[in-house]
């Protein structure tokens, strides 16, 4: 399986460091345009895409969100945000944008995106989407889903999420990606027509397999213990870094309180007066300062809060081997002892325990030709059963290899990604102290004057 | 060279032996210790007081600390031109009441409170034994600076006696002119109109003392906030290292932030223990020393109701005399001195609150600007860290597969 698709060129405004996701103007996605007739897997000959489309640069852009009134399944009046999503062509030669699409779309919709592409992608791991509901948040910032904070974070989720997929090889070339993109009525008909929920593994037997497979391969497993231990670290990550940030802003903003005192305090003073009054001002500074700095701390929290959610589709693939490891072992445990029972008619000796041997024992011996019947009958079995079992390995192993393939182009972004967000936090760490030294020098001057 | 007197004859308490003798400082290393503030009073200095050098002492009755006071003086009331003697919070508090029976006219410097109210506090620990240690040289630098208070017996007394304790128990009266004469003034006397300038005084230290007590909850606040942001950081860097080792290129980028974070939080840990250790003592000593003006004040206007009264109480006599009897021209005299000695340091006062509350702020601008600056290298210092390319670093456990 080709990587095929290089690094998203970014637009990246002069000396700024641009996290994913953070540009307004949307993130460009060149396809390969080499890349022809690869073969998604899982996906039936109906969903190829339109190869044209792709091979024009696209932009993607979840530019403006919108609270709308609707009426849900049931008949009933609710509130929700709806998202515009604005896909734009790239002419190659003078790098103009030409809107070329642009629809309306609600967060259940982008949920819907996601499932379909679980289905049919499991050896993929499916970019994950921003969290439906606010958590780990500090007192001062909102868990309500309404709060324009939010939505514009989520925003920013969310186009981040359409970018991951764009910028994905196979995902990239789904049909249904690309109707959600163009096709704004009739869409979810679209997907339920793939009918993707009656393909989709049963929780139950998922979580069965899981317990009982017994020769899963080592690296999956490894994989797996990483994808839980990755999530418990972050998640703690988070919660500590909300209380750090808790803590940060009551530091801050007690020092107002100063600004207040020593205006009062210059009123009584005469030499030492001014002084005091121009110190205070530049301590209501510093406590409003913190509004902003923890505003852009929450991007970063957004950064890693995708890769804990990143740990959840690396454990679904996980499932999947497991499932599939699964579902051979029992294959080929069916086939054995049909071939066991094969043997035993044959040569007349049992020695398993069958019902059908108690009962001939108990109510007489059968015919040879009965006998004759059920070996035939057994043995196309066999026949057909080592035919699954050779298909199901080879199926196995297409999985494991292309999965595996995945997952390290995968570890490959996730490291750049991580770095680039700790970069990032450490540049904020930093403008933070500056603003620090400023504002303390500015009122140590202040004082020296007093 | 300067002989030391101190050590070698000092007598202690209960008859314990220093827990040990230290030499006199000498005289460069003294001047150097010395803060030389402006001269106010444009004299050449010719008095210099340090405090220095505290000492446990462990006896079977109790245990304290002492303090060594150092004295270099050209002036004629010392015999000798330095001495050094130790001295524990107990003298110091004696010194302080002679000075407030004999000096009445004038503003006694706080000292630093007796009594440890938040009693989580050790009083022998490192930290408190230095904050006491340089209340009490501001307090004896206080007295030196001042032209009056500086040639007060007392004072004289305990910086060279060598036992203090047998000038306390023979109770030497040494009270002034001034003293002896306002220890007798009766109170009850109710004032008829404070003078313009000692209301405005009043009103001032009212307010003065408001603002401080607030400055003082709100630096005691920032302190409580930033050691439960203190609290939160010395869980969050050790949860980078947790990470890192789960991971292959990201383990030293994300070991490098721990110890960052871990940096920070050391230079926070050094921000409030120098705002608790430097900054809070000195809010609380202004804030007793207005408690204690206040009360000079009340005497005063005592003193100028004592008089009015008389001087109404002869007016209401009707005795042809012209003069005004002696003990009224007692009390005028009285008063008048008083309002001049009172105004005289009201002044220096002001003056010296203006430096003290200016080095005060500074320097807490100050340590709020080296905390920043520390926790700015730190974070600087891992950009290179984090940007550099992982070559043949150690491989994950869990996604680069088996170790060669």
């Amino acid at each position: 399986m080709e990587q095929a698709s290089p690094d998203p060129e970014r637009q990246l405004q002069p000396g700024l460091l641009e996290p994913l996701g953070r540009s307004d103007a949307g993130l460009g996605v060149a396809v390969d345009e080499e890349v022809e007739g690869a073969r998604e897997e899982g996906s039936g000959g109906d969903t190829m895409t339109h190869n044209n489309f792709w091979l024009k640069k696209i932009e993607i852009s979840v530019s403006e969100a919108e609270k709308r009134t609707g009426r849900n399944a049931m008949n009933m009046q609710e509130t929700y945000t709806a998202y515009l999503i604005e896909t734009r062509s790239v002419e190659h030669t003078d790098g103009q944008s030409v809107l070329t699409d642009s629809l309306w779309r609600r967060y259940s919709e982008f949920e819907l995106l996601r499932n379909y592409l679980l289905v049919y992608y499991p050896h993929i791991v499916v970019p994950p989407l921003p969290e439906k509901r606010a958590e780990f948040v500090w007192h001062k910032l909102s868990a309500d889903n309404m709060d324009p904070d939010f939505v514009e974070r989520r925003r920013i989720g969310l186009e981040n999420f359409l970018l991951r997929i764009a910028s994905h090889p196979i995902l990239c070339r789904d049909k249904i990606f690309y109707l959600f993109l163009t096709q704004e009525g009739n869409w979810k008909e679209s997907v339920n027509e793939t009918g993707f929920q009656l393909k989709a593994d049963s929780r139950l037997k998922a979580l069965n397999a899981t317990f009982r497979v017994k020769n899963p391969d080592k690296r999956f497993t490894d994989l797996k213990h990483y994808s839980d231990e990755l999530q418990s670290v972050i998640s703690h990550l988070l919660r500590v870094r909300a209380r750090v940030a808790d803590r940060l802003y009551g530091v801050y903003k007690v020092h107002g309180n100063y600004g207040r005192v020593f205006s009062e305090w210059s009123a009584i003073e005469k030499e030492m007066g001014d002084g005091l009054q121009s110190a205070g001002h530049h301590m209501d500074v510093y406590a409003s300062s913190i509004d902003d700095i923890l505003e852009d701390e929450e991007h970063y929290a957004d950064q890693l809060k995708e890769y804990l959610f990143y740990a959840e589709a690396l454990r679904a693939v996980c499932r999947k081997h497991e499932l599939m490891q699964y579902d051979l072992e029992i294959a080929a445990q069916d086939l054995a002892s049909k071939k066991q029972q094969c043997e035993e008619l044959a040569t007349g000796t049992v020695r398993t325990f069958s019902l059908k041997g108690m009962t001939t024992k108990l109510f007489g011996q059968e015919t040879p030709e009965q006998r004759e019947a059920r070996i035939k009958v057994l043995e196309e079995q066999i026949n057909e059963g080592e035919q699954q079992l050779k298909s199901k390995n080879l199926e196995g192993r297409e999985f494991v290899k292309n999965a595996w393939a995945d997952i390290e182009r995968f570890k490959e972004q996730k490291n750049r990604d991580l770095k680039e967000a700790l970069i990032s936090y450490a540049v904020m760490q930093i403008s933070m102290c500056k603003k620090g030294i400023q504002v303390w020098t500015n009122a140590k001057e202040c004082f020296s004057k007093m | 060279m300067a002989r030391s007197f101190g050590d070698k004859d000092l007598i202690l308490p209960n008859g314990g032996t220093p827990a040990g003798t230290s030499s006199p400082a000498s005289s460069s290393s003294l001047l150097n210790r010395l803060q030389l503030d402006d001269d106010i009073d444009g004299e050449t200095r010719d008095l210099f007081v340090v405090v220095d050098d505290p000492k446990k002492h462990v006896c079977t009755m109790e245990t304290y600390i002492t303090y060594r006071i150092t004295t270099k003086s050209t002036r004629v009331e010392f015999d000798l031109p330095e001495y050094s003697v130790r001295r524990r919070y107990q003298d110091f508090d004696w010194l302080r009441s002679k000075l407030e029976e004999s000096q009445p006219t004038h503003l006694i410097p706080p000292l630093p409170e007796k009594f440890v109210v938040k009693g989580v506090v050790d009083r022998f620990s490192e930290e408190f034994v230095e904050t006491r240690r340089k209340a009490l040289d501001k307090f004896l630098k206080r007295i030196t600076d001042h032209p009056v208070l500086s040639f007060n017996e007392h004072f004289n007394i305990f910086l060279t006696a060598k036992d203090l304790n047998i000038y306390k128990k023979q109770g030497i009266a040494l009270l002034t002119r001034m003293g002896e004469s306002v220890k007798h003034v009766t109170g009850g006397y109710k004032l008829r109109m404070r003078p313009l300038e000692f209301a405005a005084i009043g009103d001032y230290l009212d307010t003065f003392a408001l603002k401080l007590g607030t400055i003082d909850r709100i630096a005691q606040r920032i302190i409580k906030e930033e050691i439960e942001y203190l609290v939160e950081l010395r869980e969050y860097g050790p949860v980078y290292s947790t990470w890192s080792a789960l991971e292959g290129e990201l383990a030293e980028p994300l070991e490098g932030v721990s110890a960052c974070i871990g940096n920070c939080s050391t230079a926070l840990e050094e921000l409030t223990d120098d705002m608790t250790e430097d900054f809070l003592p000195v809010l609380r000593e202004y804030i007793l020393y207005s408690d204690s003006m206040k009360s000079v004040l009340k005497k005063r206007d005592q003193v100028q109701a004592e008089y009015e009264a008389k001087l109404e109480a002869v007016a209401l006599r009707k005795e042809d005399r012209p003069k005004v009897p002696a003990d009224v021209e007692k009390c005028q005299d009285r008063m008048e001195c008083f309002n001049a000695d009172l105004k005289a340091d009201m002044e220096r006062w002001q003056n010296n609150k203006r430096q003290d509350f200016r080095q005060l702020l500074m320097g807490m601008a100050d340590k709020n600007i080296q905390y920043y600056e520390k926790c700015l290298m730190a974070w600087e210092s891992i950009i290179p860290l984090l940007q550099e390319k992982q070559e043949a670093k150690k491989e994950s456990r869990f996604l680069d597969g088996p170790r060669k």
